[in-house]
């Protein structure tokens, strides 16, 4: 066990399956000499050499595109964009292309990819590098949309994401690159994909997030406790496929649902799990479903983020509320 | 290079006017080109009727364009890998997709993508310009692997205005991926010509910026668009990196049977363009050369319009995939939320209220 941060538990499952298995190919701007602007791929280079470690030219869209080339000639592409606001001229990429290829040709050619890139907010960046644009890439048919929430995770979900057959969006939640810290196993386990982690059991109330979002859902459920709400916690971590069962088991016995998350609230991920939870638990269901998410306005700058993002106070204000119905 | 010189073998009277290449000399070579042109057309003819009779998609003819389809595949390697737009499909007969493949592709059945012959082959690429990037990956893949082959990546003059073309191009000139890039520059982009398309002299000499060399080609001369695609190949292979190939051709057709082009086009500048089309050049060329007569014209038709016809039969044939396809190819595993939709879809299609 050592010590790690989220990004170097990145870095660790990187190197961990590039020693495994030789296809696995490390792509983008920056990620070479420079180790990647986190430095989630530092020291890659040195290990694997300039034929497994390409620096890009500064072309996200052909980052995706050549990635797809590589994949579906049998080399695994773990491609990097730098921040989820320059992955949307990706979108063209995954959605026409990655995450069609199989079906399109029934089968024929695949396309064993990982785009990974850092979101959310919480770091005081400059504008267009704090979103969450994680409802986006779930829209999509045929691709897996994965959000680790600690090091470990981050290390298990993403090996997984790259043994995974099919295309892989893996966003790794920036404000926790460096806060977050634990002992990891570098073992080289995967942690299955399309399964939702239950952190903490409770009989009361269920709260559903993912990503960074955790540490608030997880200090939220610690404060609940002291008023004697035991509230449960599950880490959604893939949200497509969404496993829909261990969220609805969850509701089934406690029948009180709040949803976090930092994107907007209009079409975000939320509103999937709340649809879900309403059509097929609504006789559980002791309270309406709340949920806390950003605003839907523009990422605010710097200075005003912190009012955007949710925070312990309004989970647990919804949470009360939740509570409170009769 | 980059539009000093336009390389053509034959005139639009089919007599030589350039250096011959080496496979030129061997007249069953060329043979082989002529019923390529043949078949690729006789193909569209077809695909044409049906359609307007109801029992094909909207469709993109390649009427006019034929020699670069079948000059830039007739150049490739068996084992090469070609990443076409939507109208190569001279490209893909030659390179061994069936003739029944292409019907159920245009005929909206996915196993037309499912091709048996070059397995390692892209599909069409409908949105345009966007399986650029796809060469450059593919072509990497062999370069990193060590490997001799090439992906070839065929797209239309309005490709070259997009992001995707300026990207794959500069990247495959930095990483020297064995790959080369084809324009089919038939001068129209639906309704927009190529002087609206962009302020440059020549579109091969985007490759300039990319730091690559880019090439004209007659490409109503499927001699010259075969030999200047095996230059570019014989590079490629040699490590020395991608070439960009403009084939100038005419789009003698509409742009696909849901469109009009007289909306926005004089029939007299299409009829002015026939004189130049490469089936009959190369017809005459080896009519000229005594390798070619009537009764060889007529036997040509009658085998390929036989081929056609009963591959046509073969997909009209074809029963529907069934529902449960809709679902099958997403994943590598079905996910259970996936598999409960495919139960749903298979109870729907009973079609009871």
């Amino acid at each position: 066990m050592t010590e790690l941060s989220l990004v170097q538990a990145v870095n660790a499952a990187l190197k961990r399956a590039m020693n495994e298995d030789v296809r696995v190919l490390v792509l983008g701007e920056d990620v070479g000499t420079d180790g990647g602007v986190f430095r989630a791929t530092e020291g890659l280079l040195k290990l694997f050499g300039e034929q497994r470690v390409l620096d890009t030219p500064l072309a996200e869209a052909s980052i995706a595109g050549a990635s797809i080339g590589l994949a579906v000639q049998g080399f695994r592409p773990v491609a990097e964009i730098q921040f989820t606001g320059f992955a949307y001229v990706c979108i063209d990429q995954i959605l026409n292309h990655a995450s069609r290829l199989r079906a399109r040709t029934r089968g024929r050619l695949t396309c064993p990819m990982v785009l990974r890139s850092p979101a959310g907010g919480g770091i005081k960046a400059v504008e267009h590098h704090s979103e969450s644009p994680e409802a986006m890439f779930a829209h999509i048919p045929g691709i897996k949309v994965v959000m680790p929430s600690s090091p470990t995770r981050a290390y298990g979900l993403l090996l997984s994401a790259i043994r995974d057959p099919d295309p892989v969006v893996f966003l790794e939640p920036t404000r926790l690159y460096r806060a977050a810290r634990e002992d990891v196993l570098d073992n080289g386990a995967g942690l299955p994909l399309g399964r939702c982690l239950t952190l903490r059991a409770g009989r009361d109330l269920t709260i559903v997030a993912w990503g960074a979002m955790i540490k608030e859902a997880l200090e939220a459920a610690g404060h609940l406790a002291a008023e004697d709400v035991e509230a449960e916690v599950i880490d959604v971590a893939t949200l497509k496929p969404l496993d829909s069962a261990t969220i609805l088991a969850s509701v089934e016995r406690t029948g009180r649902l709040v949803i976090v998350h930092e994107a907007p609230m209009t079409c975000g991920y939320g509103a999937e799990i709340a649809a879900r939870v309403a059509g097929r638990a609504m006789t559980s269901l002791l309270a309406p479903i709340e949920r806390v998410t950003g605003y839907d306005t523009m990422m605010p700058y710097a200075r005003m983020e912190a009012h955007y993002m949710p925070n312990v106070g309004a989970i647990v204000a919804a949470a009360r509320s939740a509570m409170a119905f009769t | 290079m980059l539009g000093k010189r336009l390389l053509c073998v034959l005139d639009r009277d089919g007599k030589l006017v350039g250096p011959i290449p080496e496979f030129a000399r061997v007249p069953t070579e060329l043979l082989r080109l002529y019923r390529a042109l043949v078949l690729t057309r006789t193909f569209d003819t077809k695909a044409i009727a049906l359609q307007r009779t109801g029992r094909l998609g909207t469709y993109a003819s390649s009427l006019g364009q034929e020699a670069v389809s079948v000059g830039a595949a007739a150049a490739m390697a068996k084992s090469d890998v070609l990443v076409p737009s939507f109208r190569e499909h001279g490209a893909q007969l030659w390179r061994g997709v069936t003739l029944k493949e292409l019907f159920l592709y245009w005929g909206g059945d996915e196993r037309g993508n499912d091709f048996a012959g070059p397995r390692e082959d892209f599909p069409n690429c409908v949105p345009v310009a966007s399986q650029a990037p796809h060469a450059v990956g593919v072509a990497l893949a062999f370069r990193l692997r060590g490997e001799q082959r090439a992906a070839v990546c065929v797209f239309g003059d309005g490709a070259t205005s997009k992001g995707d073309v300026a990207e794959a191009l500069n990247m495959a000139g930095v990483w020297k991926v064995p790959a080369v890039f084809v324009i089919n520059n038939n001068a129209w982009a639906i309704s927009v010509p190529r002087q609206k398309q962009t302020a440059a002299a020549t579109l091969a000499q985007k490759a300039v910026a990319a730091g690559i060399p880019g090439e004209q080609v007659d490409g109503n001369d499927v001699i010259a668009v075969r030999a200047v695609t095996e230059q570019a190949l014989a590079r490629a292979r040699q490590g020395l990196g991608p070439t960009l190939i403009e084939a100038l051709t005419y789009r003698l057709c509409d742009h696909t049977t849901s469109d009009d082009a007289s909306r926005y086009r004089d029939d007299a500048e299409v009829s002015g363009h026939w004189p130049t089309e490469p089936v009959a050049r190369l017809r005459k060329f080896l009519t000229d050369s005594g390798h070619w007569d009537k009764d060889m014209e007529e036997a040509l038709l009658h085998e390929c319009s036989s081929a056609v016809e009963a591959a046509a039969a073969e997909y009209l044939a074809t029963p529907a995939q069934p529902v449960s396809a809709i679902f099958d190819y997403i994943y590598a595993e079905i996910p259970a939320e996936l598999a409960e939709q495919r139960e749903a879809a298979a109870v729907h299609a009973q079609g009871d209220a």
